[in-house]
């Protein structure tokens, strides 16, 4: 299996050794460069994701989706970032300016911030602390509070329930999602998201073949919950477009617009990314104890892995969303509070107990 | 129906209409009629309906004083009052004594004069547009009468200080068109709705008064553009049984045939609109797909898509397509397993019985009360299908069920409406293979007139009873035309069915209701 890390190495000692330069620039230098490539991949993905739904969609609906800008309309997204980067912003009259030009903001540093735990291939994991996981869903809320913002300061009433909802939801939701996470945590004792990655590998390693019942369990609410976090249709109450016009996204143009539409479709991929990430074996490839058949998947790259499990998790939660209709926003709470949260805090204590007594497949 | 009108007077009215709805068993008003009688005074009729025995009767009362006239108001008796009464009031300037809250319904707030009385001044001098906003008092008035008989006027308050007000609409995707519904709002709970109407009020019975008969036909494709063809027959049905003329019975098999796949297609959209503004945009488009092919069928006979333009006084435009009979079987045996479809992607799923079960329950007697015929009141139990209780086209003929069920919520109002779909079906594969042959058309004089009278006569439109009302002197042009919007009903109810419910509710009932904004605003 290709590790990335012999990459990384090897660009770091020719920044020391044969360049000669500090280790200040050699640090600013490769900061800068990864950065660049979080943000770059952050805005190739978020044209892929919103292509792949217009085509999913239209596939869903008897349609055809975009066809006229390029071969089977592939252009169609990128002439509308252009359209959507070249439009004025105008804040709307007597709106707080300050908090109406934050919010966006906000949304994506969230959104951004947690993409980076993504693990991409082996050595190839931007951020990876030791409390990995619980400073994404640190992170990641980070968003709410812009949502709540951006509703609050457009002096519309319409965005105000709907910033109202948006925050009542998503805050409701992290319950069960970080109890999830902290299931498969119990299972792989460490919460550094190249570990939790390391602990699912040998025959049957992905986490819901180790964890089994109690696994599957996780996966599915965490799949559930992931959904309502991302306010991802029948979730979409924050921007319920037939009741609220848009939500809290109402007064915005331009690219303040954008950011929402841009981090609405990253948090769908890092709800997926997470999701095989975790319980899926991020970019470790499938093994099932058969050395011919073993090797023949450690000659796929890991990166290949781990957007292929990322996307067709994505494909299965825009397939829920093209076909339910919306819950009321008491249904939401009810399923979360009456529902899915006991049912996770269940689930954690099968999961202690199945790892207390060594009954996971290992 | 030629009208043969009870004549109360003013003063004993309300105990006459009393007696009318609690012993003989009027309950439902069907409408109330404004008219300028001329040297009489301004007045109204009223189109009363026993929900027992479905008979009918007009009641006619005129307020004695033309410069300051003022009547009784019914709205104690029939819920329905409450708008019908605004809109008199609005046309006529009659003010309704004891009616809580005489605002103008379809007009401006600071609209001078009143428009129908036939000695309004209609230069435009002195009716200009205005370049500013309405000026909407916050607060109502109420008549009453003080002991020398003078009219007092009460003020009422329409809101409270702590109200948070939301304005659904005029422009809002799940209003479907541009209905205003001012709502008051508790956090999320709904405590009272306010609709303003008149957003695309055209003046439709104004503008008929001064033109001839075949010229009014054109407005009625466009009131409920969804129930096209209904509207059309209700107001050539009107024209023709006022002239006595005999149709073939082609014409009306045509009729029925046209109206039914005009249902369907209604129907279809509805089901559409109920997908969608409950965001499931999937089941949204597969209505929208199937109900192309019965639009289709339409175009090849009628040339028009939306607006059909087909029926005229004495039969049809133009008769049928060859195809005709081919074109019916094909979207009949296409749209059978549809209905299969759509229970499995929609109907059947759990979030939309979470959704609709129990959300804005109408009971029967409101239903009665406020005159929601069509779906709506047939969802309560009451059968008012106009089809079967005053039979016109070649309904007689047919054996079809009248879809009611009894909850009276939002998933029984969406059910009769699925259901109705196969009963259309049903009724257009009886009919379309035993089309007589005859003349689809009834030659009439160049200039129609119709003799002396008031008559009324409705059709079951795709969301209710589409009547027309009728008065004429004899000349080539209506001295009054008055439309029963099926929408109208619906929205007054709006109020009792919604408070203490949610605003996702109001976009879920505003659903099942299915109204349609023209046809409410003519």
């Amino acid at each position: 299996m290709f590790d990335f890390s012999i990459v990384t190495t090897w660009f770091d000692s020719l920044l020391r050794d044969t360049c000669g330069l500090s280790s200040f620039w050699a640090i600013l230098i490769e900061c800068v460069l990864v950065g660049v490539f979080i943000l770059a991949a952050y805005a190739i993905l978020a044209i892929l994701l919103i292509f792949m739904e217009r085509k999913v969609c239209a596939a869903f609906q008897c349609r055809l989706g975009p066809m006229r800008v390029g071969p089977w309309g592939i252009f169609q997204v990128i002439a509308d970032v252009l359209k959507m980067l070249i439009k004025e912003i105008f804040a709307v009259d007597k709106a707080d300016k300050l908090l109406y030009s934050i919010a966006p903001i906000l949304v994506l540093i969230g959104s951004v911030g947690a993409f980076s735990f993504m693990p991409w291939n082996k050595g190839a994991t931007i951020l990876d602390f030791n409390v990995g996981i619980f400073l994404m869903t640190a992170i990641s809320s980070i968003g709410v509070i812009g949502i709540f913002i951006a509703g609050w300061s457009s002096n519309n009433k319409y965005s105000v329930i709907s910033a109202m909802r948006g925050a009542v939801q998503m805050i409701s939701y992290e319950m069960s999602l970080g109890l999830c996470l902290i299931a498969a945590v119990v299972l792989t004792g460490t919460m550094q998201v190249s570990g939790i990655v390391e602990a699912q590998s040998g025959p049957f390693g992905w986490l819901i073949f180790q964890g089994h019942i109690p696994a599957i369990i996780a996966f599915v609410v965490f799949l559930i919950t992931g959904n309502a976090e991302a306010n991802r249709g029948p979730f979409d109450l924050a921007e319920a477009e037939s009741e609220l016009t848009a939500g809290y996204h109402t007064e915005y143009s331009g690219m303040g617009f954008g950011f929402f539409y841009l981090a609405e479709y990253l948090n769908l991929f890092i709800v997926a990314g997470v999701a095989s990430m975790v319980f899926l074996g991020g970019w470790m490839p499938i093994h099932i104890g058969v050395e011919g058949f073993d090797k023949v998947m450690d000659y796929i790259p890991g990166i290949v892995w781990f957007l292929g499990k990322a996307f067709a998790l994505v494909w299965v939660l825009m397939w829920i969303r093209w076909t339910f209709p919306r819950l009321r926003i008491d249904q939401i709470l009810k399923l979360e509070w009456k529902y899915l949260m006991p049912l996770s805090l269940l689930n954690l204590v099968i999961m202690t107990i199945v790892v207390a007594f060594g009954w996971y497949i290992k | 129906m030629k009208l043969n009108n009870i004549e109360l007077n003013a003063n004993d009215f309300a105990n006459e209409m009393a007696k009318l709805r609690n012993e003989k068993h009027f309950d439902f008003l069907v409408t109330i009629v404004g008219e300028d009688f001329g040297e009489e005074g301004f007045g109204c009729i009223y189109i009363l309906e026993n929900t027992q025995t479905y008979e009918r009767i007009s009641v006619k009362v005129v307020a004695a004083d033309r410069e300051n006239p003022y009547l009784p108001s019914v709205t104690s008796l029939w819920k329905a009052a409450d708008l019908l009464e605004r809109e008199v009031y609005d046309f006529f300037g009659i003010k309704f004594i004891g009616h809580p809250d005489m605002r103008r319904l379809y007009l401006r707030s600071d609209f001078t004069g009143y428009p129908l009385r036939k000695d309004y001044d209609m230069d435009p001098e002195k009716n200009k547009a205005h370049m500013y906003d309405d000026p909407e008092p916050d607060y109502t008035l109420q008549y009453s009468l003080d002991k020398d008989g003078n009219l007092v006027e009460t003020r009422h308050k329409l809101f409270g200080d702590d109200d948070y007000v939301v304005n659904i609409g005029p422009q809002h995707p799940a209003t479907h068109g541009v209905l205003r519904l001012q709502t008051i709002l508790d956090g999320e709970v709904i405590r009272k709705i306010y609709p303003h109407l008149g957003y695309i009020h055209r003046g439709v019975e104004k503008i008929s008064e001064s033109y001839v008969y075949p010229q009014t036909l054109a407005f009625t494709d466009r009131l409920d553009y969804l129930s096209a063809t209904m509207n059309r027959h209700a107001l050539v049905g009107v024209i023709e049984e006022a002239k006595g003329v005999e149709l073939t019975d082609r014409i009306k098999y045509i009729r029925t045939i046209m109206d039914e796949l005009q249902r369907l297609n209604s129907h279809l959209l509805f089901y559409s609109c109920c997908a969608q503004d409950l965001g499931a945009l999937t089941a949204f488009i597969y209505g929208m797909r199937d109900r192309e092919q019965v639009i289709n069928v339409m175009e090849e006979t009628t040339g028009g898509r939306l607006i059909m333009n087909y029926y005229r006084i004495g039969g049809c435009q133009a008769d049928i397509d060859p195809n005709f009979v081919q074109n019916v079987k094909k979207p009949c045996a296409y749209i059978k397993p549809m209905f299969k479809e759509y229970q499995d992607v929609f109907t059947g799923n759990v979030i939309l019985e979470n959704r609709f079960k129990g959300v804005g329950v109408l009971s029967r007697e409101d239903a009665i009360s406020y005159g929601c015929t069509g779906g709506t009141g047939r969802a309560t139990g009451w059968q008012n299908d106009v089809r079967k209780h005053h039979s016109y086209g070649v309904y007689d003929k047919v054996d079809f069920k009248e879809i009611t069920y009894n909850n009276g919520d939002s998933y029984d109002r969406y059910m009769v409406r699925m259901k109705e779909m196969e009963q259309s079906v049903h009724i257009m594969e009886t009919l379309i293979d035993n089309i007589p042959e005859g003349d689809f058309y009834i030659k009439q004089k160049p200039i129609i007139k119709v003799p002396e009278g008031q008559w009324y006569f409705s059709c079951e439109g795709s969301r209710g009873e589409i009547g027309v009302f009728l008065d004429s002197k004899g000349d080539k042009s209506p001295y009054r035309l008055k439309f029963r919007p099926m929408g109208l009903p619906l929205v007054s109810a709006l109020d009792t069915m919604l408070r203490g419910e949610k605003i996702a509710d109001l976009i879920a009932v505003g659903a099942s209701l299915d109204y349609v904004i023209p046809d409410i605003d003519r």
